[in-house]
């Protein structure tokens, strides 16, 4: 069998039916790993004593009649190296955490832990997760599997690459700005970013607390809502986690709606930025849900095109503060003294010849633009008028939704760039965003699947963008859309 | 609004950063240019809009106050740079 080629949720059924054992998936993606990884620059941790001894727990419970063994235990997943692991280090891709090991788990690991997955490794990302093209990693540029000249897309890149390149079956990551989605539409799989508090934030390393989200990647949908069931709820160790009951995820999957209105951004699907491959493939997909039911409608979100300017004020704001707590005093990286130098105050001269060394190109731009958004006589003209044109953002969302059950449209502008091509020019970067930080600013459940391939075979993305708490919803009319186009787990082929 | 060499050496001593002199200067001209894309903003009347400072607005979250164990003093310092096994340890704060 070329497990590759399966769902989560299949390995699962085999796992749960003895098929097969959690060892010998666990050996299979280990071996493909040690085959296609090096090419990629997906892992950069992987332990194979720990995923074995793992998956033989798995094994000798389910061997032992364990009844009380969920749906993904022994199902191998990938984790972002953003998310706190006491068994694998967590060096968020920068120089800054390159031995840090965490003394403790976050929430969603610990979930996962218990539910019985095994750690297939941790995955490269942008350094802190400030990126879109998994490049500003200290472990060097991911490469997407299907065409190794172009990025994955990011910062979740080698969490959408290693399904992309069949090396695990299940991934987490996490999303600022569309850092689950982008790279899922790059790399032709599908990611969530769940409606902002359903999955605990506790243990991952924070970006932009008010935006980041934790969420799955995998090839199908049911794929995600089975992880889903796993790693959301209410967590009493983050604050911001959201009280209200979870829904079963995979339980209420097949009950979409037969009738469901459709909106379609009319900002975005008219814009002269959007790649035509990329439009007739949304137009397609469109077809595609009125044979299932949609009434698809247009609609409008006037401010639509402050998204990026807002976000980019926003979140460089929260990261600086956020960021500060890299000092070379508690944890992580510390700068040698300058031997003979005289300073007025020695620490002072510690923390900055630190971060200076420490953080890469792109962690300190945004950390200096967000040090002057928040500096005295800019907080008004920036911070507080971002904030501002952020509620009027969640306001152009809520009337839409009056209308509308979901929206859907291009998850991102154009496909996979070129390794090199952005990595100079920022404003050029923060585009990539175009479509996707909305979901962030206004804290909606939003979805990439894949929709189609452009002539020269690089994956397209679609996403479907609920309301808050709509997040089963969202799910399933993903799932109703991959059912209708039979959509089957599709690795990149790799020589 | 325009922001000078001088501007970009206060703001990254205020990030604790110390940059070099290429730094400064590249630094300066994408500061700029990011900085002339966020001025946008500027053209959206918001007269009279409450600040939206979270995605999900939740208030007054609170937890019952019961002691619950915490890291251990060891696991604690076991990142850091440099400790004496009790604190960490940081250089002179006044030279």
């Amino acid at each position: 069998m070329e497990w590759q080629f399966a769902s989560a949720a299949e390995i699962s059924r085999q796992l749960c039916s003895k098929q097969v054992s959690a060892t010998e998936i666990a050996k299979y993606f280990l071996s493909r790993i040690s085959k296609h990884n090096q090419a990629f620059n997906i892992f950069v941790h992987v332990d194979e004593e720990l995923v074995l001894k793992q998956a033989a727990e798995i094994d000798a419970r389910r061997a032992g009649g364990d009844i009380e063994l969920g749906a993904l235990a022994g199902v191998p997943v990938a984790i972002k190296d953003l998310l706190c692991t006491t068994d694998l280090p967590t060096t968020c891709g920068s120089r800054f955490c390159e031995k840090y090991v965490s003394p403790y788990d976050g929430t969603v690991i610990a979930k996962m832990r218990a539910a019985g997955m095994p750690w297939m490794g941790k995955t490269n990302l942008d350094e802190f997760a400030m990126g879109g093209s998994t490049e500003t990693s200290i472990f060097g540029a991911g490469r997407n599997p299907w065409d190794a000249q172009r990025t994955t897309g990011g910062s979740s890149g080698g969490s959408a690459a290693c399904l992309a390149a069949g090396l695990a079956p299940l991934a987490i990551g996490t999303d600022t700005g569309g850092s689950i989605r982008q790279p899922a539409a790059f790399c032709g799989v599908s990611g969530f970013k769940p409606t902002y508090g359903r999955v605990s934030r506790y243990g991952v390393v924070a970006f932009a607390s008010s935006l980041d989200q934790v969420g799955p990647m995998a090839h199908m949908v049911e794929d995600l809502a089975l992880a889903m069931d796993v790693i959301s709820g209410h967590d009493p160790l983050d604050s911001t986690s959201l009280p209200h009951e979870k829904p079963g995820y995979t339980a209420s999957l097949s009950q979409a709606p037969q009738r469901f209105r459709v909106g379609v951004v009319r900002e975005q699907i008219e814009s002269d930025g959007l790649n035509a491959e990329v439009k007739q493939a949304i137009l397609r997909t469109l077809d595609v849900l009125k044979e299932c039911g949609a009434d698809v409608r247009e609609v409008s979100l006037p401010h639509s095109k402050y998204w990026v300017p807002a976000y980019y004020v926003i979140a460089p704001c929260e990261a600086s503060s956020n960021l500060s707590r890299f000092d070379g005093a508690h944890f992580g990286f510390r700068a040698e003294p300058l031997e003979g130098k005289k300073s007025k105050s020695p620490l002072v001269e510690m923390y900055s010849r630190t971060r200076a060394q420490g953080f890469g190109a792109e962690v300190k731009r945004r950390i200096m633009l967000g040090t002057y958004a928040l500096s005295s006589g800019y907080y008004d003209a920036y911070y507080l008028k971002a904030l501002q044109v952020r509620r009027l953002i969640r306001q152009d969302f809520d009337r839409a939704f009056e209308d509308v059950d979901i929206l859907v449209g291009p998850t991102t502008p154009n496909t996979a760039f070129k390794i090199g091509e952005k990595v100079d020019d920022p404003v050029q970067m923060y585009l990539e965003d175009l479509y996707t930080v909305g979901a962030n600013l206004a804290g909606l459940p939003a979805l990439s699947v894949p929709c189609g391939r452009s002539q020269v075979g690089l994956p397209i993305g679609v996403q479907f963008q609920g309301r808050p708490l709509d997040d089963a919803l969202v799910l399933q009319i993903g799932h109703r859309y991959q059912q209708a186009i039979g959509w089957r787990p599709t690795p990149a082929p790799l020589s | 609004m325009s922001l000078s060499p001088t501007d970009v050496e206060r703001i990254a001593h205020l990030a604790r950063l110390q940059l070099s002199e290429a730094e400064l200067a590249s630094y300066s001209v994408q500061l700029q240019a990011i900085v002339t894309f966020v001025d946008q903003l500027q053209a959206v009347d918001t007269a009279g809009i409450e600040p939206m400072v979270h995605a999900i607005e939740l208030s007054n979250v609170l937890a019952a106050d019961e002691v619950r164990e915490g890291l251990s003093r060891d696991l604690a310092l076991s990142n850091s740079p440099d400790h004496d096994d009790e604190c960490f340890r940081v250089p002179a704060v006044l030279g």
